[in-house]
């Protein structure tokens, strides 16, 4: 490999960015001035290219300092990791969140997708772009769904800058409040990040603003303008607990820390029966974890539905090495917000999980792959991952069992399709984040081409109540096919949106019910985007796997959202189609060109009915039989389903 | 003695194609037992002498057990298989894929693709005269070769065929994300402020004229292009001592583009910049 690069030149800032990550260069092969000894000593090779899985971070690092990242920062990360300019180019532009023109260093984005647009969200669109006025110095960003349902119309600030060291408000809100009154009141801080910065570069110009993140949910344009403008002082964000109505209840297995322990302690969460699981999975051993995993008929929560036992006694049995446990944490469907509740509320108990997980499948490196626009999420983990290290409930020697384990967080930048599981090994090693094709399947060959187990928050944190409590106890729970509690995300037209646990088997109906649903229901989003919907008179299907699968429908990721008879269906539709179209990677004809073609058509019939529609439905079916038949992978096979059950069952454009 | 390596005997595996029993060499695709058995299955993005990208989903064939269609360029054969190549379920894909296809891209210059439209009967006028298309004009940028994105299927063979696949080079790659996603070059510069060294290899590859010779643009534009006045003679490349094989195509005793052959035990079809496109000496009559 012979690399070229062009005469752009990094920042200082853009250099610093790439350093703190990196370290400084070592040599001008890498970046730094050149020196006699460069002249007599090439560096490269294997161990120079090894590292190419930090570029998604390094691009990170950029864009989070700078807000964007220019010819010059690129080309200095390239060189420090010896990867093409024109492969770092197609990643940073795969990525939303990414900008590779010069934009404003704070960036809002707006969510406009389905439980926001039902709540208003072009009218918050309007109000903030006509507040804030041109050279504001914020960019406003239409946004896929950013995983805040529960608290419609969501918005989400992000400034870049340099690090602040100073803890965040965000770690310092909530211990247990789950009550309305604690939230907004955590004390702003101000960190200017001057220290690191004067190191770096003391003659440099003006210090940045330090980087900050704020949530704002439910968004009003005042309050949204104002968390723009200064994100550091926006008022905290509510705890997680507030988007569970069920909090404290006494029959909850998966929520049931959620309001109940600090979530940035260690030693609540031992308090609350953390780490019994990891200490019973010591004492069985892999064999036996993998056995009561298997016996308790778990499944995948992630919306495949793979028995996770089997996926684990795979990719354990597997002769090559190392092994890899990856955590899906890159929950974008449209409408779940369910791993993100259980990040914010009980960080604790997905690094418990995955240790477990770990352990069971012979690997002694996690990746948690965590969606980018989830802040808190990241926050919180990040100090359980510290926490549980320096307590050495990972690291060398978990629990002084012999048995080393590591966690290490990769943030995801803006991408439906990185929840895809290939899709996301190749985000996590450097590359655009397409699907691979299958087979070899990830238990063969996943992430870095070895043996990979890779599960949804969810499913791995309900692998603690199944040691807990054991597997046939844990069986009992639901229906004889869908075994356990399931986590619901209901928003949309309920008085009381959030996430719900029911044992498998209740009906929809019931979880409706639950949640206060209003008056005049017209139709039922299950499963997300990727889902279907059903009708109101429909409310009787059981939430199992196989209940939906024979009532002609998905249960997904557990999406339940519901909308009234004020929602246009046709524009609901139009959104789901242009999601699709936004979010697929273009690497296969049928899904590139098809979801193109699915939204021109949807457009065509938005104010049509009947026979004038009727051309463009069939056109319709055709594109979206191909598209599941001859896509690639999921987004694209599953890029049809919302639309067809709406014509199908909904009787849209009727 | 040279002693030439075998390799492990391939074990022949057994499976039906449309019914009829045929077998193939473990790892062949199923692409490859279709081909040996006559069936006609069409690809786009499938290259000899690249590993299938299986981006363009036009070979799709359905296998027995599996939910969706499975592409047969890159699916292996496996004992048992039941394949079946031409049912009503893997023609609707490849009428929609190539429909996709010839409503955002220009295909004027894709060899059999309009055999294929006929074929499959497939109608690319039907998504309406607002239908998106790429919508890009040529790129030309030096004198060598041509970049018309206009023409790209988008199939990766070029990115494959520059990168680790063969010239680790590593100067194009895929930008962007969904429809707008192009083969660029870094920061989308020009050609002549990236990484190519002009060995033409993506040309080699290109399986839809999106990159051409220079020369040939040229004459296509002036409407001098002429493949059935053209001879192809293939020779030894004359520069180094490697001795790539060159094939010259030569039209009114011009040499208008050159190209090697795929089945060259040493090159494979790729050549450097001084055999692909340093052919005016010979032209040269001064």
């Amino acid at each position: 490999m012979d690399l070229h690069f062009g005469d752009s030149k990094p920042t200082d800032d853009e250099r610093a960015a790439v350093d703190a990550l990196l370290g400084p260069p070592e040599s001008s092969w890498e970046g730094a001035d050149r020196s006699d000894a460069d002249l007599r000593w090439a560096r490269g090779g294997r161990e120079a290219r090894d590292r190419r899985d930090l570029l998604l971070p390094g691009l990170h690092a950029i864009n989070d300092r700078v807000g964007w990242i220019s010819e010059g920062a690129l080309d200095y990360l390239c060189r420090r990791l010896t990867v093409p300019p024109a492969e770092a180019y197609g990643v940073a532009t795969f990525y939303s969140m990414f900008s590779v023109r010069p934009r404003p260093a704070t960036v809002l984005h707006v969510c406009t997708d389905l439980a926001c647009a039902a709540a208003g969200a072009a009218e918050l669109c309007a109000g903030v772009e006509s507040r804030l006025g041109p050279g504001s110095g914020v960019s406003v960003e239409r946004s896929p769904c950013l995983g805040l349902c529960e608290r419609a119309p969501a918005a989400l600030v992000v400034r870049a800058g340099v690090p602040s060291s100073s803890a965040r408000p965000a770690l310092e809100d909530e211990a247990v409040q789950a009550d309305s009154g604690g939230w907004g009141a955590a004390a702003p801080k101000v960190g200017n990040g001057k220290g690191r910065r004067g190191r770096l570069d003391p003659s440099a110009a003006p210090p940045r603003a330090s980087r900050a993140t704020a949530v704002v949910a439910p968004a009003a344009p005042d309050a949204t303008v104002l968390a723009a403008t200064a994100p550091e002082t926006a008022p905290a964000e509510a705890p997680a607990a507030m988007a569970v109505p069920q909090a404290g209840q006494d029959n909850l297995v998966l929520l049931r820390r959620i309001g109940v322990v600090d979530p940035l302690s260690l030693d609540d969460y031992r308090a609350h029966g953390g780490y019994t699981a990891l200490r019973r999975a010591f004492a069985l051993g892999p064999a036996g974890v993998i056995r009561e995993v298997t016996d308790s008929g778990l499944v995948g929560r992630g919306g495949a539905a793979f028995p996770t036992g089997r996926k684990w006694q795979a990719t354990a049995s597997q002769p090559d090495h190392p092994h890899y446990l990856v955590c899906n944490a890159d929950e974008s469907e449209p409408g779940t917000f369910k791993d993100r509740v259980v990040m914010e509320g009980d960080p604790y108990a997905l690094v418990e999980a995955m240790t477990i997980a770990g352990y069971a499948t012979g690997a002694h490196k996690g990746y948690l792959y965590l969606r980018g626009e989830y802040p808190r999420a990241l926050d919180r983990l990040t100090h359980a991952i510290e926490q549980a290290r320096a307590r050495g409930l990972l690291g060398d020697d978990v629990l002084g069992q012999g048995y080393a384990f590591d966690i290490e967080i990769r943030r995801g930048a803006g991408a439906y399709i990185c929840g895809e599981e290939t899709a996301l090994f190749n985000s996590i090693e450097g590359y655009r984040g397409e699907p691979r094709s299958k087979p070899p399947f990830p238990v063969e060959k996943g992430l870095f081409g070895k043996p990979t187990a890779e599960n949804n928050v969810e499913t791995l944190v309900n692998v603690l109540p199944i040691l807990t409590m054991g597997a046939q106890a844990y069986a009992a729970i639901g229906t004889g096919r869908s075994t356990g509690p399931k986590l619901f995300c209901v928003s949309g037209s309920v008085d009381r949106p959030g996430i719900y646990e029911l044992p498998f088997g209740a009906t929809l109906g019931e979880l409706l019910e639950l949640a206060g649903v209003r008056e005049r229901l017209r139709a039922v989003l299950l499963g997300g985007a990727a889902g279907g919907f059903v009708r109101p008179d429909e409310l009787d299907i059981p939430l199992t796997f196989e209940g939906t699968r024979e009532a002609g429908t998905t249960l997904g990721s557990g999406v339940v959202m519901a909308f009234d008879d004020t929602v246009p269906l046709p524009r609901l539709l139009l959104r789901i189609a242009e999601f699709f179209r936004d979010e697929s990677c273009g690497q296969c004809v049928p899904c590139r060109v098809g979801t193109v073609r699915q939204e021109e058509a949807l457009h065509r019939i938005a104010e049509r009915t009947g026979a004038a529609a009727a051309d463009d439905i069939a056109l319709l079916r055709e594109v979206g039989r191909a598209m599941r038949d001859a896509s690639i992978c999921g987004l694209g096979q599953t890029a049809w389903n919302a639309v067809e059950s709406a014509i199908d069952r909904l009787g849209a454009y009727e | 003695m040279t002693v030439i390596p075998l390799g492990v005997p391939r074990r022949l595996l057994e499976f039906t194609i449309d019914g009829e029993p045929v077998r193939a060499p473990e790892g062949s695709t199923i692409l490859d037992a279709c081909r040996a058995a006559g069936k006609d299955v069409p690809t786009l993005c499938q290259g000899d002498t690249l590993t299938p990208k299986n981006a363009c989903r036009v070979c799709v064939v359905e296998v027995e057990g599996s939910r969706t269609l499975v592409p047969a360029c890159s699916r292996k054969a496996e004992p048992g298989m039941e394949v079946r190549t031409d049912t009503e379920r893997a023609r609707h894909s490849r009428k929609i894929v190539l429909e996709l296809l010839a409503s955002s891209v220009d295909l004027s210059t894709t060899p059999q693709v309009a055999e294929w439209i006929k074929e499959y009967e497939a109608k690319p006028d039907r998504f309406g005269p607002d239908a998106a298309r790429l919508n890009e004009e040529p790129k030309i940028d030096n004198d060598l070769y041509v970049r018309d994105y206009d023409k790209c299927i988008l199939c990766y063979k070029c990115v494959d065929a520059c990168g680790d696949q063969w010239q680790n080079t590593f100067a194009i790659s895929v930008a962007g994300r969904g429809f707008d996603a192009r083969i660029a070059v870094e920061h989308d510069a020009p050609l002549t402020d990236s990484a190519c060294v002009y060995c033409g290899n993506c040309i080699e590859v290109c399986p839809t004229g999106a990159l051409s010779f220079k020369s040939e643009f040229d004459m296509r534009a002036a409407g001098t292009w002429d493949e059935s006045a053209q001879t192809e003679t293939t020779t030894v490349c004359a520069y180094c001592g490697v001795g790539c094989n060159l094939t010259l195509h030569v039209q009114d005793n011009e040499i208008v583009k050159v190209t090697s052959p795929h089945d060259n035990p040493v090159t494979h079809g790729n050549l450097c910049i001084k055999g692909r496109f340093g052919y005016q000496h010979v032209q040269n009559l001064d």
